[in-house]
């Protein structure tokens, strides 16, 4: 569509290969011709319309091109760049009408004769839809116009079938899987081509060098390098600053965190966040929320921190409570996440299953007792959905730049205070001495070796160095998957209980830890009892 | 009718919105107002958010809401 005499039907001609009669007059096309192109595979009709100055039409002709509007999914809007501001008027009401609209700049060519300087881009940006400069006569741009096309049609078509329930919720699940397998892929290729690589071949010898150097024992060996095993340098269970506390934060959790925030960033970016919102809605209402408390709880994938702070988008503080405490207990982070399948992927798949089978019944579970035993209602969504967009390529990598550092900054010191707090309270002896004290409850209701306290105590602080920790207590599987979303529940660890405090209050935070803790217990006894 | 009523793909224009200043003022804050016309993009199961194009936006709603948003069907 188009202003007459912009040359729409010299694009058509081009698209379609159909002669159609073009003249330099407005009015020369006063009936609509189809014709057919090829986009890829597929056979597309076009259909060349009388020009129009808007959509209320004052002559047959531009009614002609009015009513044919409604059988098109894609209008290619041809602007005469000559004279934009009067043809952007009848753009302006095609985007109000809704359907998807690339437009062609043409006379592309003319606007250098006459000295007019045309951003092609900036417009593009403003009117957020593709801009593609074209001279019809000469065919510069029609390339680039083709290839608009499908991209505009896809969008859009996404865009119905991803909000629909019977469409949307199969597509949901999809995505999920393959989002989740694009992570691990990401992940442990990172781990296997370069950070195990880097550690094992040249950190290793250096740090071996230094043991010898220290004689392979004594205090200073044990906080820096921690216990050789079988006099080698273990990774993950010598427990030293420059052993496991580099490793773990570097080659086990920063991989994947990279890879889930790269993922993360995409999805925040394209537009399908709101509409997983929407899908979920009826689900989240049955803890008392609402759709848009899905995304805390994605962010809490990542890291619980941001995912503490974006419960902020919820309206009432009993919402923000609930989906607070139900991200605190059953949503763990990617760190944790990323060391529980080092610890626990290798006796394959049902382990894993086991501890994120545990933890989703639990946030079912939880989130309808917290709706039925918190006064008040959960008010209706009302968010709008955005357009889907590609997104842009640099804003992405500056965002998941931006996470990734602030994990690095805030991950690498407190695994490092970590595993030096680990070593001091075991030379001193007082690990062994709490285990002793909380023996009936770490032995008895979890059935957990004594030991385990250690990794309780230390997954206030990180609860990937946590996790790691229960890899030389030589736990079996069953009881990897107890300490697992034992450690995963309990308590959060303290970057998130700080934030908590300060969004919740002490009162309501004080209420939240005592969830915590019981049902950490009381699910960590039943999981032993069954397993 | 109201808006929950409206068929996937069907269009009509508010005529009347049935709830106090709050929601009037909170509708139109996304550009649902008596006099535009909005189309029904997709509907969810018992009773879920509604979803409806206003101008060149996309807004959901909830069930309860919607159903607040009386429409004339545009002929």
């Amino acid at each position: 569509m188009g202003n007459p005499n912009v040359g729409k039907s010299v694009i058509f001609s081009r698209l379609t290969g159909v002669n159609v009669i073009a003249s330099n007059y407005p009015g020369t096309t006063v009936e609509y011709t189809r014709g057919y192109m090829r986009l890829g595979n597929e056979k597309v009709e076009v259909i060349d319309v009388p020009g129009t100055y808007s959509l209320s039409p004052t002559s047959k002709a531009e009614k002609v091109a009015v009513e044919m509007l409604k059988q098109g999914d894609l209008v290619i809007d041809v602007v005469d760049a000559t004279n934009l501001e009067r043809n952007l008027n009848l753009t302006l009401q095609l985007l109000k009408d809704g359907k998807p609209v690339v437009v062609a700049l043409n006379l592309w060519d003319e606007i250098r004769h006459i000295g007019i300087l045309i951003d092609a881009e900036k417009l593009q940006e403003i009117l957020g839809i593709p801009i593609v400069p074209t001279c019809a006569i000469t065919g510069e741009g029609i390339k680039k116009l083709v290839s608009e096309i499908p991209f505009a049609k896809a969008n859009e078509r996404l865009e119905d079938v991803s909000i629909k329930s019977v469409t949307g919720i199969p597509l949901a699940l999809v995505s999920l899987y393959v989002v989740f397998n694009i992570i691990r892929f990401i992940g442990e290729g990172l781990i296997g081509i370069i950070f195990e690589p880097i550690f094992e071949n040249l950190w290793a010898p250096l740090i071996m060098r230094l043991s010898d150097f220290l004689g392979n024992q004594g205090f200073i060996h044990d906080i820096l390098i921690g216990k050789l095993v079988e006099g080698k340098i273990s990774f993950v269970e010598s427990l030293g600053l420059l052993t496991t506390g580099l490793f773990v934060p570097l080659a086990m959790v920063l991989p994947y965190v990279f890879a889930f925030y790269l993922i993360l960033s995409f999805l925040e970016d394209s537009g399908y966040l709101p509409r997983l919102a929407v899908l979920v809605d009826n689900v989240m209402h049955r803890f008392g929320l609402h759709g848009l408390a899905i995304i805390p709880m994605m962010l809490g994938l990542g890291c619980n921190v941001p995912g503490a702070m974006a419960t902020r988008v919820l309206e009432t503080r009993r919402e923000r409570f609930i989906s607070a405490t139900l991200m605190a207990i059953a949503v763990p982070c990617m760190a944790q996440i990323a060391m529980i399948f080092g610890l626990i992927g290798k006796y394959g798949a049902q382990g894993l299953a086991a501890v994120f089978g545990t933890l989703l019944v639990v946030w079912i579970v939880l989130g309808v007792l917290l709706n039925r035993l918190s006064k008040g209602e959960s008010p209706e969504i009302f968010v709008e959905i955005p357009p889907y967009r590609l997104p842009y390529v640099g804003a992405l990598l500056k965002k998941l730049w931006m996470r990734t550092r602030w994990f690095l900054r805030e991950a690498i010191p407190y695994v490092l205070f970590g595993v030096f707090i680990i070593n001091v309270l075991y030379s001193l002896g007082i690990i062994q001495f709490i285990g002793r004290l909380s023996a009936p409850v770490i032995t008895g209701i979890l059935g957990l070796p004594q030991d385990a306290v250690g990794a309780l105590i230390i997954g206030f602080l990180r609860k990937d160095v946590a996790v790691g920790m229960l890899l030389p207590l030589g736990l079996n599987l069953s009881q990897l998957v107890v300490a697992s979303v034992v450690l995963t529940m309990y308590f959060p660890c303290v970057a998130t209980f700080a934030v908590l405090i300060k969004e919740l209050g002490t009162k309501d935070m004080l209420k939240s830890t005592l969830i915590m803790i019981s049902s950490a217990l009381i699910i960590g006894g039943l999981l032993n009892l069954i397993l | 009718m109201d808006l929950t009523q409206l068929e996937e793909g069907e269009s009509g224009v508010v005529v009347d919105i049935q709830g106090g200043y709050g929601l009037v003022r909170r509708l139109e804050s996304l550009g649902i107002r008596v006099g535009k016309k909005v189309t029904k993009v997709s509907s969810q199961f018992m009773r879920g958010p509604i979803t409806v194009r206003i101008d060149n936006s996309q807004v959901a709603l909830g069930f309860g809401m919607a159903r607040k948003i009386i429409i004339r069907v545009a002929k």
